[in-house]
Parts: C-alpha cells; sequence; structure tokens
C-alpha cells in the first residue's frame, strides 16, 4: 500500500489532496500509525490540534539566537530569519514564544509510507530495501514545482498529524522490516530535532537513517543533524543563482558548501537535478554542475537528472523531454562523471547502475525496485573495480 | 435649392466650434473631477473614549464609529448603503496581539449591532480570524450554529484546496472569505510590525492565506500588495474599520505593553493603501515623539504601500496630495 508520493524527485504524484490524505490514513493504518493523517469530520485539512494535544510537538528549537526585546535569530538556514514574538520563521513551523524559539513538529507525523529506497533516489544505499518514511509539515524554500505542497507549504496544525515519537518511529521501522528510516517528503531540515532524535532511536534498535533535502542548511546545523545520518541525497534544484531566487526561493551558494561540507564529513552523499524545461536545461549548466561536482566532490558522486512534471506554482511548462534528460547525462558523462542516471522515465536504460570501467551492468533497476544486483564486496564482480557506495546491510 | 453663403457659413462653422469646445469642455470638467477626486480617510477620535477606566465605553465606542462612518461616506445611513440584507458579512478582525492589541471586542460589537440595524440577519454576520484559540485569547466568545452573530477562525472550516494566485503569491484561501462572504469589512488594529514596518489594513490579510509565513522577506514587499490583487479578497472588500484605540509604534506585531498608546481613534476608508499611508504618519509621529527613529531610518518602511498603489495594482493611493484626510 504505497502511495505515490515524493517531493524531492519530482515524481509526479498522482494523488490530489484529498487523495493524498485518504492514502496518507490508509498508509499509516497500515503501518500501525493509527490515525496519522486523520482529517477531523467534514474538514479535509482539519488540523491536528483538534485532535492532537499540541504541547506533545512543542519543544525548544536547536539552532537559534536570542535577540534582545524577545526577539530571535534562527541559525537552522542561511535565511537566518530574525523573528518577534508569537511569529513563527519561513517555514512556518517554528514559532517565538516570549523569547523562545519551539520547534512545532517534534514527533508530529503527517505521512508514513514504506517505500523502497530506490524512490528516494539513492542507488548506490542498500539497493533493494526498503525504508520507513515519514514527514512533518514545513519547508525553509517554496519551489514553485514542490511536488508536495500540500505538507511541505502548510503549518502543522494545517494538516492532520499523529504523535509519533522517536522510540516508536524506530519500532515502526523494526516492525515494517525497514532498515533504513527516511526524512523525507517536505524538508527535513526544519525538523531537525525531530530527525535528530529519532536517528538516536533507529541507531539504538540497529535501524539506518537517511535524509532527502535540499541542503540548504547552516554548517553548524547541517553538522548535528545530518552528522548523524547513515546517507544523504541533496536536491541541487540548478546551478544558477537567479535561478534559486526566483524558482526556489532559496540560494544556490549555501547548498554547495553543503554538499563540500558532507564530502568532508564522509558521508554517503547523491545528488538530484530535477530538469525543468527552459529554465535549468541550457547545455551551459549542465557542464558548469557536472565540472563542479567533479572538481568539488569527485567522480563518484552519483548524479540523478529527473523528469518534471507540472505541479503547484509551475503548470504552464511541459514534461521534460527524454532526450532534454539524454542530452543532460552526455554532457555529465563527457565530464568524466561516473555514475550519472536518468529519473522518472520508467524502463529507461540509465536507471541501471553500469561498472565505470568494464561499462557491464551491475544493478538492475524496474521501476523504483532492484531487479538485479551483482555488486560483490563493494566491488564489480566482473572487473573488480570498487564501487562507491553503501551497499550491504 | 438653398445654399449658405460665406457669411452664414462663418456663422454654422464658429457656433459649430464653440459647440464643439462646450462639448469638450465639459468632458474635460468631468475627466478632471475624476482625475482629482481624492480617497477620504477619516481619523474619528475621542479623548473621552474610556471615561476614566482603562476599557472602552460601549456608548461612545458606538458613538464614534457612527461620527466615522458618517464623516466617511456623508450621510447618517451610511451601513444601508454599504450592507443589503440577506449578504454574508464577514469581519476579518486581528487577534494576534490577545487581549493587549488586538481589534477591539466592544468596536467589533458596534459594527455588528449597525449591520443588524441595517438588516443584515446576525448569523450572516462573521468574526473571524486564523484561529479560534488566538480569537477566544483576543476577548471573543466562539460561537459557531444558531442563530447569533458567528465567530470562529478558519481552523474550524479549513482553506480551499485550490491555489489562489497572483504574481509572487499563491495560496490557499480561508473557507471563511470564499463559502461565508458576500462582503468583507477589515477590522485592523495599528501597530507596528518588526519585518513590514507597519501592519495595518493591507497587511491583515495575510490572516486569510494558510501560508503568510512565506511572505515577510523583504519587508513583505511585494507579497502584501500582490496578496491584496487576489479577486476573493479585492471584489468583496467594502470598508477598512481600523481600531486604533489601542495602538503599537514599536516592537510589534507581539503585544508590547511599554510601547502601546491609548490612541483612541478609528481611521476608516474604502481605500485601504490611503489608510495604511495615513495609519504609517500616525505611528511615525508617535515614534519621533518618544524619540525612536523613523522607521526609514531602521530601514523597515512599509513599502508594500508604494507596490500597493502602483500602475500594476491600482488598489489606491498613498499620493498624500490624493488624499482626504477627515479628523472628527
Amino acid at each position: 500500500m504505497f502511495c505515490e508520493l515524493n517531493a524531492e524527485t519530482g515524481v509526479k504524484s498522482p494523488l490530489d489532496r484529498r487523495s493524498f490524505l485518504k492514502c496518507a490514513l490508509a498508509s499509516g493504518a497500515a503501518l500501525g500509525i493509527s490515525g496519522v493523517a486523520q482529517p477531523a469530520a467534514g474538514m479535509p485539512s482539519g488540523t491536528a490540534s483538534e485532535s492532537e494535544d499540541d504541547s506533545r510537538f512543542v519543544s525548544e528549537a536547536k539552532f537559534y539566537q536570542k535577540l534582545p526585546n524577545r526577539k530571535i535569530k534562527c541559525k537552522l538556514c542561511p535565511r537566518e530569519c530574525a523573528v518577534g514574538d508569537k511569529e513563527r520563521g519561513y517555514c512556518g513551523v517554528r514559532e517565538n514564544r516570549g523569547g523562545t524559539y519551539y520547534t512545532l513538529v517534534h514527533s508530529r507525523v503527517c505521512a508514513a509510507h514504506v517505500d523502497p529506497v530506490e524512490k528516494k533516489p539513492l542507488f548506490h544505499y542498500l539497493p533493494g530495501t526498503n525504508a520507513f518514511s515519514l514527514a512533518t509539515a514545513g519547508c525553509n524554500v517554496n519551489c514553485k514545482f514542490c511536488q508536495n505542497w500540500e505538507i511541505s507549504q502548510s503549518r502543522p496544525e494545517q494538516v492532520p498529524g499523529q504523535y509519533t515519537p522517536p522510540q516508536r518511529v524506530a519500532e515502526l521501522a523494526k516492525q515494517n522490516s525497514c532498515p533504513t528510516i527516511a526524512y523525507t517528503y517536505s524538508e527535513p531540515v526544519v525538523w531537525s530535532e525531530f530527525l535528530m532524535d529519532a536517528a538516536d532511536a533507529g541507531h539504538a534498535a540497529g535501524i539506518r537513517s537517511i535524509v532527502v533535502s535540499n541542503g540548504y542548511m547552516q554548517e553548524e546545523a547541517l553538522k548535528a543533524a545530518y552528522g548523524k545520518m547513515d546517507a544523504v541525497k541533496i536536491d541541487l534544484k540548478s546551478f544558477s543563482e537567479s535561478y534559486y531566487r526566483q524558482v526556489v526561493t532559496g540560494q544556490l551558494k549555501p547548498v554547495l558548501d553543503s554538499l563540500v561540507t558532507l564530502r568532508k564529513m564522509g558521508k554517503w552523499t547523491e545528488i538530484v537535478y530535477l530538469v525543468i524545461p527552459t529554465l535549468n536545461d541550457s547545455d551551459e549548466e549542465f557542464r558548469g554542475l557536472a565540472q563542479w561536482i567533479k572538481a568539488n566532490l569527485g567522480a563518484d558522486v552519483p548524479l540523478h537528472f529527473t523528469q518534471y512534471h507540472p505541479e503547484y506554482l509551475l503548470k504552464n511548462l511541459p514534461i521534460t523531454p527524454v532526450p532534454t534528460l539524454e542530452r543532460a547525462k552526455a554532457i555529465a558523462d563527457a565530464e568524466g562523471l561516473h555514475f550519472v542516471y536518468i529519473g522518472n522515465v520508467p524502463g529507461h536504460p540509465e536507471q541501471n547502475t553500469y561498472c565505470p570501467k568494464c561499462r557491464k551492468m551491475l544493478v538492475e533497476r524496474v521501476g523504483f525496485t532492484a531487479s538485479q544486483m551483482l555488486i560483490r564486496k563493494s566491488s564489480c564482480p566482473f572487473c573488480q573495480q570498487p564501487i562507491p557506495g553503501v551497499w550491504h546491510v | 435649392m438653398r445654399t449658405m453663403n460665406s457669411n452664414s457659413r462663418r456663422i454654422f462653422l464658429k457656433g459649430t466650434l464653440a459647440g464643439a469646445a462646450l462639448l469638450c469642455a465639459g468632458r474635460k470638467t468631468e475627466a478632471l473631477a475624476a482625475a482629482v477626486e481624492k480617497s477620504r480617510v477619516v481619523v474619528a477620535h475621542d479623548a473621552l473614549l474610556r471615561g476614566s477606566g482603562s476599557s472602552v465605553d460601549p456608548q461612545r465606542m458606538l458613538a464614534l464609529l457612527d461620527r466615522a462612518m458618517q464623516s466617511l461616506f456623508g450621510h447618517d445611513d451610511a451601513w444601508r448603503k454599504l450592507v443589503r440584507p440577506g449578504e454574508t458579512v464577514s469581519l476579518k478582525v486581528n487577534a494576534l496581539g490577545g487581549r493587549g492589541i488586538s481589534t477591539n471586542v466592544q468596536f467589533v460589537t458596534a459594527i455588528c449591532e449597525r449591520l443588524q440595524q441595517a438588516g443584515v440577519k446576525p448569523s450572516d454576520i462573521v468574526i473571524w480570524d486564523r484561529d479560534s484559540n488566538e480569537l477566544e485569547r483576543a476577548g471573543f466568545h466562539i460561537t459557531m450554529g444558531g442563530d447569533r452573530v458567528q465567530c470562529y477562525g478558519t481552523d474550524r472550516v479549513g482553506y480551499e484546496d485550490e491555489l489562489a494566485a497572483y504574481g509572487s503569491v499563491g495560496s490557499r484561501l480561508s473557507k471563511i472569505l470564499t463559502q461565508r462572504s458576500n462582503v468583507l469589512i477589515n477590522l485592523p488594529v495599528l501597530k507596528d510590525h518588526d519585518g513590514a514596518g507597519v501592519t495595518i489594513a493591507l497587511k491583515n490579510m495575510y490572516g486569510v492565506i494558510h501560508n503568510p509565513n512565506k511572505y515577510h522577506p523583504n519587508g513583505c514587499n511585494p507579497y502584501v500588495a500582490d496578496l491584496n490583487m487576489l479577486p476573493e479578497i479585492r471584489g468583496k472588500m467594502r470598508l477598512n474599520l481600523c481600531d486604533a484605540t489601542t495602538a503599537m509604534y514599536e516592537g510589534g506585531p507581539g503585544f508590547k505593553p511599554e510601547h502601546c498608546w491609548n490612541a483612541n481613534s478609528l481611521l476608516a476608508s474604502t481605500d485601504a493603501v490611503a489608510l495604511d499611508h495615513t495609519g504609517w504618519q500616525i505611528i511615525e509621529r508617535k515614534r519621533a515623539e518618544k524619540g525612536y527613529k523613523t522607521l526609514t531610518a531602521e530601514q523597515r518602511s512599509p513599502s508594500y504601500i508604494a507596490t500597493a498603489a502602483d500602475a500594476e495594482h491600482r488598489l489606491g493611493t498613498n499620493d498624500p496630495k490624493m488624499i482626504s484626510l477627515v479628523e472628527v
């Protein structure tokens, strides 16, 4: 019972809002989270506050600085919101109450599903396994193409939520035979406190953690929160500051800095680039991106070019043509990247992993499942070329 | 066959030209009149609004409201011109600041009384903001159903599923606005805002949407102006009545008693831009009186007001020469 839900990769969600909530409810129930996403009677966009005690979700935020006159400055993301008393930050899920900053979404799960890890997508991380995937409301940017805007661009009280503390998250992952917890769908940056606690609970129970994120985060927070992750997928939405400013409402530079920091931390990281016709699909941008990755992160970082589908505030552009994705891949290949994938195009052969040395297929993927996995001891079985990644539980 | 001699032709041409000139002059006069029509902003004040106590006297409040409306519309029957029986009227208050700096309950009660006298059924009146708990903390009693005046937050009915979009704004609108309102009456408060400069009439519409947090960067500019362009807001808005019984010149939007003063006033206008410009100047004067820098000097002047008045938005005027300020 999986819902097609993927904000980060741009996989087209076939669900409208009502269907999403219905699906989230069904999935939540199936996963043992009774009441997840259950709307109050007669209120499709009902509030958690009516069914749950809000105080259970509220805890003092990390990563902020107190200012005079009961103001605070958030130090979680580069936006550095200066937030007055009774106000919230840009993300909508952190609130200043009398000069103390609080997260309103700790343990406030609004979506929970068991997804193949390939759906994140992470292709070099435990292929063929499932991830217990969850989200709270909120995001620190406002991408015009967001696939999950119903939860990412909402305040926590506007979407049904279920109290699911870290221990419970770990239990649910285990019950559902998931070796991994995935923090995904909305933007985990803004629920870092919950993510950190859930990762600790998971690790104590032998469950790993991965995060699907925009990487728009301050370095200290990134190290503290994503330092607890076993793998990271970053949505690099463009290689242009103007695009970040106009389409994402963010900045490119801090995201690049985050990628470099993750590299220095030794975190397994994969990059997704959602290709949107006319906005970020030029040869120059693809080439610049590939060159930057190779120079700063290395040739072995997987790069996924994924297909855009019209959604949210960006509905006037067509679905990305497959030849555009193939052009992007050809450019990145020519620049020397070893693992360049094409995503959101079912059946495309560039979803598979090939050995960069002997070119033999090592992982075959059908849809979101790995149908064949030949990598042994992190190497190609044909030529013994090391294949970077986290391949075995 | 009659012919026109040169003399009569001259007379004819003269007459024709004179007539044309007269016609042109007439049109020009009308155009001129339209061009110079100013936006009226009324500032009604009652120094004794609170009598000897700290709370507002209901009777004086009603009299102050009547004075403001009479001055704004030029006659005593203003409410009957504004609303018709059968219309659903929503009163968008600002309840963020608790009892200290939210829309005054006595003020709203006075408006409800006049609306009912104009023929609007009590149950067709909704007092609202985004959150019922905030309304209660501001002193309102939540009422849903029955034949009394309704009062509840959007949290009770939710937001539309579909996005409403204009310019930089894409938001889900409160169902109170879309489904429970033929007429929107905006009842903001007069206060300082640490990000936007001031929050008065235009910015009060942030309480109508699901994602106001997305629209605070850059001093809320151009977001405030773009939001007020949404047809559901622009098309239903008939009046702005700003509660300045208590106002705040610094430290907003949260309640800071040390920065509040009893202004004992109401601001009224059908032009939200002109009202906001006027309110901004009142706050600046109080800031100067208290020894604070101007909002411009603090680099947080409310630039969204000018955007709302620009050629793209035309939501009203911020030109002092085009604002007819009436103090009563």
